[in-house]
């Protein structure tokens, strides 16, 4: 059941609910717990951090969160909607399948499809949910590929470009319907530092012009606080998350020393030397 | 060589042992056994050190070899002191001590007890019956939105894999089909040549080929040359992450990358079985008219003459069934694929594996029903 939706005391109205919320989440392959009783919100608009540190299960939470792994217990909500344990009949793919299209998702490989070239990877999405015609297509690809600094590649195919360039024509095709939400696993992984620069600010652009609600799961400390608003902090061993907050607050104030040492290394690394 | 350790009680409480010479890791490292068995002994030491004046040259033995006695002691609360080791020793043991085993990550070793084993080959195999299952209700599911205009894949993959699999495989078709059209012809030469009745050679090319041999020969020849290119091709997109790129798109993988191999497949095998049958009848024409010195007129009234239009229609629609057939297998091998380099190898292997019994199984069923039938 649906748990209802908190209400502004004073007045009484129902306060929206949060754009994502996680509920008591185990993870769990076969009989190896890798996180349990995971619990935290998204807020709209927000930029949210997933971190933590090798191994701790960051991109298996995304992946329990975009539908692609079912939890051993728990949920997900969306909007206030479940997105486990909300389907009328069947297994409920339909009614996820319904929820993911508001998804934008860069995976960590990129995952582009490889009998595609970019521009057809980027228009996909349009192709299948829009009404736009060829010449409209072409355009938003065009812009898409050129918000991510790759204008003039959309006929190349995945495997004639680079690594860091199949992740940022990944990110083209996971913004090309404007997504409500974008989940960005490893983002700046493989990028130089101008290019990962450049994609914090794009990110920063995303949320601030189109609303887009960002989870992202990184270690890239530098990225985390450029932009990041709230953040989890999942371990790896104790398999749970041990922190919860800003992570310019919970740089100093965490109450786990873990967390703290994580976030301060990242600190004495960006100081110039 | 023999790396020299020496244990040596002293004041009573401390247990030290002196390392001396040289250590490397092409002459071997000494067990902790002995160690172990002093921490173990009565009394046990208040505090273990080591002594390490006379070490000559080391390397990573000698720091493996004091990483296992400092866990030794501190499975055993027992405090170690490094003693007079290089600094180099220290940081290195330190560094390879200072993050703790998770618990839980350790996975047993040795070999298992048959029961398990059993057990697991059991559970396995249950598994992939009920994957299988799983798979083809999705297909059919998949087949049904079709029927109803609701599947979504792009025509320009379709195209794609007829060609690969209609046009690129004519060749090899065509090949295979003539030399077994030549097989038979020969084979049944020999034997109705005895019985000076060569001409009958027509009859059984004619009627193995359109009834059997076309369909199974290009059954088989697609289950290793396209079932096996897609279950490579779907089992890296697996490990790429492109089909959960589709997924959380909110596009069924199936309907977008099974539905138009299966399409393909069911579409070009007629055609295939057509000209292989084709061939397969050339091939016996060749043996006939060059080995059993018949006409060219005779032996193609007599091929005439033998062929059925039952046997024809079974055929084809044998060829129908062998390409979904080769598909679902190449497409279910490729989806359930794990992700990486091995498991898209074994997807591969599997997939012909799998078609290949799925086409023997099938054609076999289909000879008992249509035997039972009066075709």
């Amino acid at each position: 059941m649906e748990p209802a939706p908190p209400r502004n005391g004073q007045n009484g109205q129902a306060a929206p609910p949060p754009r994502i919320a996680v509920r008591n989440l185990d993870m769990a392959f076969g009989g190896f717990v890798v996180q349990r009783d995971v619990s935290f919100t998204v807020r709209r608009g927000e930029i949210f951090v997933i971190m933590g540190d090798s191994g701790c299960g960051k991109s298996t939470m995304l992946k329990h969160m975009i539908g692609l792994i079912r939890p051993a217990r728990g949920d997900v909500l969306y909007d206030g909607e479940s997105f486990w344990g909300g389907s009328a009949g069947g297994d409920g793919t339909d009614h996820r399948m319904a929820i993911s299209r508001r998804f934008g998702v860069l995976f960590q490989s990129g995952a582009l499809w490889s009998s595609m070239t970019l521009a057809e990877n980027v228009a996909l999405p349009m192709t299948l949910y829009t009404d736009l015609d060829a010449r409209e297509v072409a355009e938003m690809v065009a812009l898409k590929l050129a918000l991510v600094g790759l204008r003039g590649f959309e006929e190349y195919y995945p495997s004639e470009i680079s690594g860091g360039m199949r992740k940022r024509a990944g990110l083209a095709r996971a913004m090309a319907l404007d997504p409500d939400i974008l989940f960005l696993d490893e983002p700046s992984a493989g990028l130089d530092p101008l290019s990962s620069r450049r994609l914090d600010d794009l990110i920063l652009e995303l949320r601030d012009n189109l609303g887009s609600t960002v989870v992202i799961v990184t270690h890239e400390l530098a990225s985390i606080f450029a932009i990041a608003d709230d953040a989890v902090f999942l371990d790896a061993e104790s398999r749970t998350a041990i922190a919860h907050g800003n992570p310019r607050d919970l740089i100093d104030h965490a109450e786990s020393p873990k967390v703290r040492e994580f976030l301060h290394r990242g600190e004495m690394a960006a100081t110039p030397v | 060589m023999t790396v020299p350790v020496r244990l040596e009680w002293i004041d009573g409480r401390t247990l030290e042992f002196r390392c001396s010479g040289d250590w490397s890791v092409r002459h071997g490292m000494p067990s902790v056994a002995e160690v172990a068995a002093g921490l173990a002994g009565d009394p046990a030491p208040g505090r273990v050190t080591v002594q390490a004046r006379e070490l000559g040259r080391w390397d990573s033995s000698l720091v493996a070899y004091v990483a296992a006695v400092e866990e030794l002691c501190r499975s055993r609360a027992i405090p170690f002191d490094k003693g007079d080791l290089p600094p180099g020793v220290r940081r290195l043991v330190d560094l390879a001590l200072a993050v703790p085993e998770r618990a839980g990550t350790r996975r047993a070793g040795g070999p298992k007890p048959l029961l398990v084993l059993v057990g697991e080959g059991a559970l396995r195999s249950w598994s992939g019956f009920q994957d299988t299952l799983s798979f083809l209700g999705e297909a059919t599911l998949s087949f049904l939105r079709l029927l109803a205009g609701r599947a979504r894949f792009r025509r320009s993959d379709l195209m794609l894999t007829v060609q690969e699999c209609g046009a690129q495989a004519l060749g090899i078709a065509f090949i295979i089909s003539l030399l077994v059209g030549l097989i038979l012809a020969f084979v049944g030469a020999v034997q109705l040549r005895t019985f000076g009745a060569e001409i009958y050679v027509a009859n059984l090319v004619t009627v193995a080929m359109t009834r059997e041999m076309a369909a199974i020969m290009t059954a088989i020849v697609l289950a290793g040359r396209t079932g096996a290119a897609f279950a490579a091709q779907l089992g890296t997109m697996q490990a790429n992450e492109e089909i959960d790129a589709l997924t959380t798109l909110g596009v069924s993988p199936i309907d977008f990358l099974v539905l138009p191999r299966m399409l393909a497949l069911m579409l070009m095998m007629p055609l295939l079985y057509l000209y292989s049958a084709f061939a397969g009848t050339l091939g016996g024409f060749l043996v006939g008219t060059g080995m059993l010195d018949l006409t060219a007129t005779t032996y193609l009234t007599q091929t005439q003459a033998s062929f059925s239009f039952t046997d024809f229609f079974v055929g084809w629609g044998k060829s129908v069934l062998f390409g979904a057939l080769v598909a679902i297998a190449g497409c279910m091998r490729g989806i359930q694929s794990g992700r990486s380099a091995a498991a898209v190898g074994n997807a591969a292997t599997s997939a012909v594996v799998t078609a290949l019994v799925y086409i023997i199984i099938s054609d076999a069923i289909l000879a008992v029903l249509l035997n039972i039938v009066g075709l």
